[in-house]
């Protein structure tokens, strides 16, 4: 099962080294991964998708625990949450298919980037199954490159999971 | 009023209560090599980095302050590593202090440049580069209280030379920023209460008691529970000591080189209360087989042990200390005659052990029966690795906690001849004897110097069977018939000359009956003394279990 992670942790040089190599040495596999800055210059967060089962996953997360510069892991896995991806695809269309693709695009609400002779980028956010769908869609085009960022999720309704580390459920 | 970087960490360190460091010099460590030398701390020079790591270690388990250990950049901070890895894998505190080239070259492959912190990243509790020397004295009072606190393990601070060279404040002292650390010490008590009526239901309930006991400083606590509720206990190598040897209630070590009594008790008791241990594969062996009938209680320290490599039904996270002393509030005395009687049963199966002693062939059993009854009970005991390590675990009687220091976890060969360097210094006046193999011996040799250096009446005994022991007899039993290979140590020195040489007192023992003797002389001695035993190659440790088998299936031949 694919279980999704909200860390936060102290925004210090080697924090994402340490985690990375935790999940390659015990032989756990990052699907996803993003980091940036919260509101407190000094937490970071970091959002990981995870394959596993409950007891892998029981185990990466208190192995993370014993990170020192680990703040708070919050698996929000069974919460319900919207998650946000965005991905960049190149494309080459025909000029006889240009059209089409343009309309895929608009079905998507997908945006395109950049419009060459030769080329088109086109931009896409959303969920993991949207993005993936999307690139589905835009195979017959066929795509030359394609760049994606790491999914961030919060949860939906009035609970933050937030830099002062606190949990108002 | 300013001072230099590394006078700031030498003040730290006295603030921290350090009164000895083990270290070895080199460039970019030199500036607090300078401080060290200019203050009241002592520093141990060792022959190898590594050496000063296991030192720092044996220190540490025996003063029960955090070992300190000092190295330069580059190959020092390398040969650092071994020592680090045990340190962690037994969860000993320790502090290692390595120099690193100056900032503006970090990063550039300079000259004795290599990532220290990278390297022992898995390795280490935690690590610091330390970039500003503002930070020094908060970032050594944090490693102190890391190092120390929860489940103990090693921390290393790197600091780059030009660090220790610049001038800094010598303010904040007692800062600490650790917003994520907080070890938790007090037992979840709903589980307590359901560990107790799970104890006091239980048929054949089975205490396995391992290091935790002792870092928690809690076999009192053990002893009071076991006699409460008439259960056997079982200690791993971690924990020999944590309950004395002689009770009628012990049934020894279990594992791979277990008493035969702890393998059987373990695999037919219907509740196992797991205390400080992480059931390690030498102790469960085949891991899906272990413990077919039990219900599993385990407290921990680590929250990760739980549940790690064995499901528990009753998890407890918490100081093993604390949470035992909750339980004994709660816990009614257990008076069962029929288990008792039981429990006799099954510790007569260790006689198997007694019947290997005899022999008019000198064996390393006699040499270290005779030890026990020879040396004071508080005398400390370190091994090297090997069959002489398991000889000792199965026939020294263990009756004091934390007087036998061995390396579990990582099995380092090298670890026992610095390790009593560690320990001899923190308690200069008790007996402090290394028994080694002639393989294991030979990894940290040149200490033999350090120890004669620092005046240090320890004594080594070599059990020299001229070659890799305990690999021998692994090769033979898995590829039986087929020639041995890479196990034999020939080109051996004569170990007696060469203890004369490194200025030692030295023994040749070759025969039973003049073990009472050489022992009693030996150990009378107040220099260094090394008393070489000239044992069979064949001499093997039994009971053996293979690899993957369960532990119910020992080899006795
Ligand atoms: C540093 C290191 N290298 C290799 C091993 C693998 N190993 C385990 S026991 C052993 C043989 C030890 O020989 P010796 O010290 O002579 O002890 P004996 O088994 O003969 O008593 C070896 C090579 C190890 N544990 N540590």
């Amino acid at each position: 099962m694919r279980h999704t992670l909200s860390i936060l942790v102290e925004n210090r040089t080697g924090v994402l080294s340490r985690v990375a190599g935790l999940f390659s040495r015990r032989g756990y596999n990052i699907e996803s991964l993003s980091v940036s800055t919260t509101d407190k210059k000094e937490i970071s967060r970091m959002t990981i998708v995870v394959e596993g089962d409950q007891k892998t996953i029981e185990q990466v997360t208190k192995q993370l625990h014993k990170l020192i510069e680990v703040i708070k892991i919050y698996n929000i896995t069974g919460e319900e949450f919207v998650e946000r991806g965005l991905a960049m695809f190149r494309v080459i269309p025909t000029p006889e298919n240009r059209a089409e693709l343009m309309q895929v695009v608009d079905i998507f609400r997908g945006h395109i980037l950049d419009f060459s002779p030769t080329s088109m980028i086109v931009e896409i956010t959303g969920g993991e199954k949207k993005i993936l769908a999307f690139e589905e869609a835009l195979k017959p085009f066929g795509i030359a490159e394609v760049v994606r960022t790491g999914e961030i999720a919060m949860v939906r309704g009035g609970k933050s999971k937030n830099a002062k580390g606190e949990n108002n459920d | 009023m300013t001072s230099t970087g590394a006078e700031v960490l030498i003040r730290a360190l006295e603030q921290q209560g350090v009164e000895l460091v083990f270290g070895y010099p080199g460039g970019t460590i030199l500036p607090v090599f300078h401080s060290i030398s200019k203050s009241n701390i002592k520093n141990v020079l060792t022959r190898n980095e590594q050496a000063a790591a296991h030192a720092a270690n044996g220190y540490a388990r025996v003063s029960h302050k955090v070992g300190v250990c000092i190295a330069t950049s580059g190959p020092g901070a390398t040969n650092l590593v071994t020592g680090l890895a045990n340190s962690f894998l037994d969860s000993i505190p320790v502090v290692a202090i390595t120099g690193q080239v100056k900032s503006s070259l970090v990063g550039t492959d300079a000259f004795q440049e290599v990532d220290i912190t990278g390297i022992t990243q898995p390795i280490t509790k935690h690590n610091y580069l330390v970039t500003d020397a503002n930070d020094i004295a908060r970032v050594v009072n944090e490693a102190f209280f890391i190092a120390s606190s929860g489940r103990p393990g090693p921390v290393l601070i790197d600091l780059p030379k030009d660090v220790a060279m610049f001038a800094c404040s010598e303010k904040f002292f007692d800062q600490l920023d650790l917003p994520g650390y907080k070890p938790n010490y007090k037992g979840h008590a709903i589980q307590v209460k359901h560990a107790c009526e799970a104890l006091q239901k239980a048929k054949h309930p089975l205490i396995y008691a391992g290091g935790g006991i002792i870092l928690a400083g809690a076999y009192q606590q053990l002893q009071t529970l076991a006699e409460r509720i008439s259960a056997p206990v079982v200690t791993t190598l971690m924990g020999l000591g944590a309950f004395p040897y002689e009770h009628s209630l012990f049934l020894g070590m279990p594992g791979v080189h277990g008493f035969p009594a702890a393998n059987y008790g373990l695999c037919s008791a219907d509740v196992i209360l797991a205390l400080g241990v992480r059931f390690d594969e030498r102790v469960t062996s085949a891991v899906e087989n272990f413990a077919p009938k039990a219900k599993i209680i385990h407290i921990d320290i680590d929250p990760a042990e739980i549940s790690k490599n064995v499901s528990s039904h009753i998890p407890i996270v918490g100081d093993v200390k604390t949470v035992i002393e909750d339980m004994l509030k709660r816990l009614t005395p257990v008076n069962n005659q029929q288990r008792l009687n039981e429990i006799a049963e099954l510790k007569s199966k260790n006689e198997y052990l007694q019947q290997r002693i005899q022999s008019d062939k000198l064996n390393p059993r006699q040499i270290v029966e005779k030890m026990s009854e020879i040396l004071p009970a508080d005398t400390l005991i370190t091994t090297e690795v090997g069959l002489h390590q398991m000889t000792v675990a199965q026939y020294y009687r263990h009756c004091y906690p934390g007087c036998f220091l061995t390396s579990g976890g990582l099995g380092t060969m090298g670890y026992g001849l610095p390790a009593a360097i560690g320990a001899q210094m923190a308690a200069p006046k008790r007996k402090v004897v290394c028994v080694a193999g002639d393989g294991s011996l030979q990894m940290n040799l040149p200490e033999m110097a350090t120890i004669k250096a620092q005046k240090l009446p320890i004594k080594v005994v070599l059990i020299n069977n001229s070659c890799l022991g305990m690999v021998r007899q692994l090769e033979d039993v898995s590829y039986p018939g087929e020639d041995l290979f890479a196990i034999d140590l020939e080109g051996n020195p004569d170990f007696c000359r060469l203890a004369e040489a490194y200025g030692w007192q030295s023994y040749r023992l070759e025969k039973t009956e003049d073990i009472d003797k050489v022992l009693i002389e030996a150990f009378a001695s107040d220099q260094p003394v090394l008393i070489d035993c000239i044992i069979d190659k064949r001499d093997y440790v039994y009971p053996m279990v293979l690899a993957d088998d369960p532990l119910d299936k020992m080899l006795m031949p």
